[in-house]
C-alpha cells in the first residue's frame, strides 16, 4: 500500500516535471546558453566570419583593455562616468527616505495623496518619454527657455541639454525626478509600521515634531535605508543604459558614457564584439562579487541577508 | 483642527489620538512642507501639462513658444494627422500586441510556474527553483545575448519581444510567495475529490492569487508598453518598431520630421492653415502624448496595484 501510493506521487512528481519542462527550457535558452558566448571574448571573432574559423587569441583582449593607449584612457573615463553616477547616487541615497518623512507629516489625507499619487507617476514612463519631456522643456525652444526669454532674463536661450556643465548632477536629477516618489513608497510603508505608541508617548512629554522624527521616526526607517543602500552597493556597476543612451549626444558623450552604455557602443561599433563582451564577462564577476560582499557585510552587521 | 481642540469633552472618548497644542514653530513648518510638496508636484506634473496643452493650441504659436500655461485656440487636428503618419498606426499596433501577448504570457508563466514551485511532488522542485530565481542576478551581456538571438532566428522577429521576457524569476516569486499563504486545505480538498495538478491550477489557484496577478499584469505591461532597449538592439525593421523607438527617432530627426510634416501636409490640404499646419515641434509633443496617455490613463485607477507590488516586493526584498 504504502509503495504504490509512493510511486503514485513519484509518477505526478515526474508528470508535473514535464509541465514545467518547457518554462526551463526558456530559461536555459535566454539565460544560460548565452553564456556559452563569453568564449567570443577570447577569439578574434568578427562577423560574419564564424567562430570556427577564429583564431583563439586568449587573453588579448583583456590585456588590451590596459595596454591600449587609447582603450586605457577611454577605460578610464568610462569607470570614471560610473564611479560618478553611482556615487551621486549614493550619496543622495538619504533623499527619498527624506521625501516620505515630510511626506508623511502632511496630515490633510487626500493632499498628501495627491502628491504621492503625482510624484510616482514618472517612474511609469520609459526614459525616452522623460528624455522628449526634457527636450520639449530644456531645449531651446522649450518651455523654460520661452518663459525666461518672455520675461527678459535672459536673450540667447540656455543649452541646458547640450552643455556638459553639472552633467552628472543634471543626470542625477533626471534620475530622482523619475525615481525618488516610487523609492519614497517603501519608506513610508516602514513609517507605517512604527509603533504609534513611542509617538504619543513623545507628544506627551512635549517633544516637538522635529525631535519626533530625529528620535523616532528616522530610527524606525534606519533598516529599510540600510538594505537599499546595500542593493545600491551591489549595482555599484550598473547604471543600465537607457537613460544615458537617450541622453547622450556629441557634446556630452565623454561625460556620460558609462559602463554599460560603452558595452553596447562598443558592440555597436565596427569589430567591437570581442572587447565588448570581455567587458560583460568582467562586470558580471565584479557585479556578482559584490553582490556577495555586501550580502556578507549585511549578515555581519545586522544579522539578516539582502538576497 | 482647531474645532477638535474646542470640544475638550470629546477627548477622551478618542484616547488614541491624545491632542496637543502646537506650537509656532510646529506651524510654520507645517506651512513649510506643504509648501515644498506643492512644488515636488508641480515639477512632476507641469510637463505633462505643458506637452499636452500645445499639442492641442494654434500650432504657430507653439511653435514659438507662446503657449506656457493655458492652450490657445484649442483644436484636435494634430492628433488627427499624426495618426496618419505613415508608420504611427503600423507602431501602435505593434506596442499594443507586445503589450498584451507579453503581459499574457508573462503572467501565466509566473502564475504556473509560482504554482508548481510550491508542490512539494515535483520532482527536483528546489533544483528548478533555484535554476530560474539565479538568472535574476546574472546576465550574459548584448554580444553573446545578441549571437543568441541570432541562432534563434529571433533578430527582427516579433516574437524577440515576447519570449525573452516571458519567464521572471521576480514574478514567480511572489506568485510562489502568495499560494504559499493560501490555506493548503484547499488544494488537499480538491486532489481528494480528484482534481489533476493542472485542473488544480485553473480552478483552485487562479481564482484565489487574483490580487497578486493583478499586480503584475500591471507591471508586466507598463514594462512591455515602455521596452525601448530590445528593439534598439535586435530590430531594423521599420514594421516592427513599436511606439517608444519611434518616439526616440522623432526626437533626434528634426530634418526627417520637417520632410514628414510636408509630405502629410500635401497629402491632406494644401488649404490647412498655418495655425493647424503639423511643424517639428507639434508632431513630436503629439506622439509623445499619445506614447505617455495609455499609462495616465490607467495609473491612478491602478496606483494601489503598483503600491501593493513594491510593498511585497519590499518584504522579500
Amino acid at each position: 500500500m504504502q509503495r504504490t501510493s509512493l510511486t503514485k506521487r513519484q509518477i505526478r512528481g515526474y508528470r508535473e516535471f514535464l509541465y514545467v519542462l518547457p518554462f526551463l527550457i526558456l530559461v536555459l535558452i535566454f539565460s544560460y546558453y548565452p553564456l556559452y558566448g563569453w568564449v567570443y571574448a577570447f577569439f578574434d571573432y568578427k562577423p560574419p566570419k564564424p567562430l570556427s574559423e577564429s583564431t583563439f587569441v586568449g587573453l588579448k583582449w583583456f590585456k588590451s583593455m590596459v595596454e591600449n593607449e587609447v582603450k586605457r584612457k577611454q577605460l578610464v573615463s568610462v569607470l570614471r562616468n560610473t564611479f560618478a553616477m553611482s556615487g551621486i547616487s549614493l550619496f543622495f541615497s538619504w533623499f527619498p527616505m527624506i521625501f516620505a518623512i515630510f511626506l508623511n507629516e502632511i496630515k490633510c489625507k487626500p493632499y498628501k495623496k495627491f502628491v504621492q499619487t503625482v510624484t510616482t507617476l514618472p517612474n511609469f514612463v520609459s526614459w525616452v518619454l522623460v528624455y522628449a519631456v526634457a527636450y520639449n522643456v530644456f531645449s531651446n525652444s522649450g518651455a523654460l527657455n520661452s518663459l525666461l526669454k518672455e520675461w527678459g532674463w535672459i536673450t540667447k536661450p540656455i543649452d541646458f541639454l547640450e552643455s556638459t556643465s553639472h552633467i552628472w548632477f543634471k543626470m542625477w536629477l533626471w534620475l530622482t525626478w523619475k525615481n525618488a516618489g516610487w523609492a519614497s513608497i517603501m519608506y513610508l510603508a516602514a513609517i507605517s509600521g512604527i509603533d504609534e505608541e513611542y509617538v504619543e508617548a513623545a507628544k506627551v512629554d512635549g517633544a516637538s515634531r522635529m525631535k519626533i522624527i530625529w528620535h523616532i521616526t528616522i530610527p524606525g526607517i534606519l533598516p529599510t535605508y540600510f538594505v537599499l543602500v546595500m542593493l545600491n552597493l551591489a549595482s555599484f556597476l550598473s547604471n543600465g543604459m537607457e537613460q544615458y543612451y537617450v541622453f547622450q549626444n556629441p557634446f556630452n558623450k565623454e561625460f556620460v558614457q558609462v559602463l554599460d552604455l560603452y558595452v553596447y557602443n562598443l558592440a555597436m561599433g565596427s569589430g567591437g564584439y570581442p572587447l565588448s563582451t570581455a567587458f560583460s564577462i568582467l562586470k558580471s564577476l565584479v557585479s556578482v562579487l559584490l553582490l556577495f560582499l555586501t550580502n556578507f557585510a549585511s549578515k555581519k552587521i545586522r544579522g539578516e541577508s539582502i538576497i | 483642527m482647531a474645532m477638535k481642540f474646542k470640544h475638550k469633552r470629546f477627548e477622551n472618548f478618542v484616547p488614541k489620538k491624545t491632542v496637543y497644542r502646537a506650537s509656532v514653530a510646529d506651524r510654520v513648518i507645517s506651512v513649510v512642507i506643504y509648501l515644498v510638496y506643492a512644488i515636488f508636484a508641480f515639477v512632476c506634473v507641469y510637463p505633462f501639462y505643458y506637452i499636452f496643452i500645445n499639442t492641442i493650441s494654434n500650432n504657430d504659436m507653439s511653435a514659438r513658444g507662446k503657449v506656457i500655461f493655458l492652450p490657445h485656440e484649442i483644436h484636435f487636428n494634430n492628433y488627427a494627422q499624426v495618426l496618419k503618419i505613415e508608420g504611427i498606426g503600423q507602431a501602435l499596433k505593434i506596442s499594443l500586441e507586445r503589450t498584451v501577448i507579453g503581459t499574457l504570457l508573462t503572467l501565466l508563466v509566473a502564475a504556473f510556474l509560482g504554482f508548481m514551485f510550491t508542490r512539494e511532488s515535483l520532482w527536483h522542485r528546489k533544483l528548478w527553483f533555484r535554476i530560474v530565481a539565479a538568472t535574476m542576478y546574472f546576465n550574459a551581456g548584448i554580444i553573446p545575448t545578441y549571437i543568441t538571438m541570432m541562432n534563434l532566428g529571433l533578430l527582427n522577429n516579433f516574437w524577440v519581444y515576447i519570449f525573452p521576457v516571458a519567464v521572471q524569476p521576480f514574478y514567480i516569486i511572489l506568485c510562489k510567495t502568495y499560494v504559499e499563504s493560501v490555506p493548503k486545505e484547499l488544494q488537499d480538498a480538491a486532489e481528494i475529490d480528484g482534481a489533476g495538478t493542472l485542473l488544480l491550477f485553473f480552478k483552485i489557484i487562479i481564482p484565489v492569487i487574483k490580487p497578486i496577478l493583478a499586480t503584475i499584469a500591471i507591471f508586466a505591461a507598463v514594462a512591455q508598453w515602455n521596452s525601448f532597449q530590445d528593439t534598439l538592439i535586435y530590430v531594423t525593421d521599420k514594421r516592427l518598431f513599436p511606439l517608444q523607438y519611434l518616439l526616440y527617432t522623432y526626437m533626434n530627426s528634426a530634418s526627417s520630421l520637417k520632410a514628414l510634416v510636408s509630405s502629410t501636409a500635401s497629402a491632406t490640404s494644401l488649404a490647412a492653415s498655418l495655425a493647424h499646419a503639423q511643424t517639428a515641434t507639434s508632431i513630436r509633443m503629439t506622439v509623445t502624448m499619445v506614447v505617455v496617455a495609455p499609462i495616465m490613463l490607467v495609473y491612478p485607477f491602478f496606483q494601489r496595484y503598483f503600491t501593493k507590488g513594491i510593498m511585497i516586493g519590499a518584504v522579500k526584498g
